[in-house]
């Protein structure tokens, strides 16, 4: 008969042994069963660390990690649309190859699907009409809340663009001031310097 | 119900699962009881109504699915010639014919215990849990917790030699 100290021990040095075991896989079956509501990933760019989220319909947000930090951007997600949140950056394969070419000057549109959940009304519109803007040019904010419906809406088009849930990809950086000034931009007016010189062609 | 995201239960949990399922179901099953216990989790996870002890939760799961993989263990046929190897232990558990280097490891012993033993030892000395944990994940009391450890651990003492 074992006495039940030197069990005891035998049990924990035992239960030690397999340790560095892999995880399995969970990403693929989790899939397989539709139980991945929001897959995630980061991607490095020239502004800086991203966030990508997409749900079955499509890409649903861009976070700038920096500006705002990855673990509050995550419960966001998990509140409004499933906490079903998983790691998983083989689903966003394409669009960090479509934003990698982007940066490298060889892409001036993006084929991912988007999906628009976070957004509604006045504020869906004004992003619908930003993404109409095309590659290397800019419009303003008092067009693109005519286009959205409200002419005289100049100031909540700012704040529309500002709440962008997909900057980059939905163009607000190319939303400017009549007058000529840069105006804001949902992840610091560097950011938005950076994203029109390379659709100028610049080298970064 | 504010839900952190599952990722930050599969980050601070995926391991202890991974390790409670090798000591109670050994390494040729602790990957697939692994796969159903987080898949279970994810599913049922969005109707979950509170946040506290999500460990306790998620090792709730994880221990019925070793019951389950028990289970459908004995109602598989087994082979003529296997049978002598895996002789049935009482409650109709099967013992583990693995063995580690052509050693018989202790933790087969543990298998082969009836399921609520089985699993109060495991979360004991692999979590170094106390029975208050215990008692939470395996929804008994503490007496209940403290008793099951104590009489895996009074049958460990007569069938294991170092």
């Amino acid at each position: 008969m074992t006495d039940i100290e030197t069990l005891e021990r035998a049990l924990r040095a035992a239960a030690q042994a397999h340790d560095d075991a892999a995880l399995p896989d969970l990403i693929g079956p989790a899939d397989d069963r539709r139980l991945l509501d929001l897959a995630y990933a980061t991607l490095d760019s020239p502004v800086g660390t991203l966030l990508l989220a997409v749900t079955a319909r499509g890409l649903v947000r861009i976070a700038y990690l920096g500006p705002e930090d990855e673990q509050s951007v995550l419960d966001e997600l998990a509140t409004a649309i499933s906490p079903r949140v998983l790691a998983a950056p083989r689903k966003l394969d394409s669009p960090r190859r479509e934003l990698d070419e982007y940066f490298a000057g060889t892409r001036r549109r993006f084929e991912f699907p988007l999906d628009w959940r976070l957004t509604r009304g006045f504020g869906r519109r004004v992003l619908q009409a930003t993404a109409r803007i095309p590659y290397g040019t800019v419009s303003t904010y008092k067009q693109m809340a005519g286009e959205a419906g409200s002419p005289r809406g100049s100031r909540a088009a700012g704040n529309a663009l500002g709440a962008n849930p997909l900057p980059i990809v939905v163009p607000c950086h190319r939303v400017v001031h009549a007058d000529g000034g840069l105006g804001g931009y949902t992840g610091g007016v560097e950011r938005k310097k950076v994203l029109l010189a390379v659709e100028r062609g610049d080298r970064l | 119900m504010k839900l952190p995201p599952f990722q930050a239960l599969l980050d601070a949990h995926g391991r202890d699962v991974h390790r409670f399922l090798l000591a109670t179901v050994g390494p040729g099953a602790a990957d697939d009881c692994y796969q159903e216990t987080w898949l279970a989790a994810l599913r049922a996870y969005p109707r979950l109504r509170h946040a506290t002890n999500l460990r306790a939760w998620i090792l709730t799961i994880a221990h019925r699915k070793t019951i389950d993989h028990f289970r459908a263990r004995r109602r598989q046929p087994m082979p003529v010639e296997g049978f002598a190897e895996r002789a049935v232990l009482r409650d109709g558990a099967l013992a583990e014919a693995e063995t580690v280097n052509g050693r018989s490891d202790l933790w087969e012993h543990v298998r082969a215990l009836p399921p609520k033993q089985r699993t109060a030892v495991a979360l004991r000395y692999v979590f170094d849990a106390g029975y208050a944990d215990i008692a939470a994940t395996m929804d008994t009391t503490e007496e209940a917790a403290r008793r099951n450890v104590h009489e895996g651990l009074k049958r460990l003492r007569t069938e294991y030699t170092p």
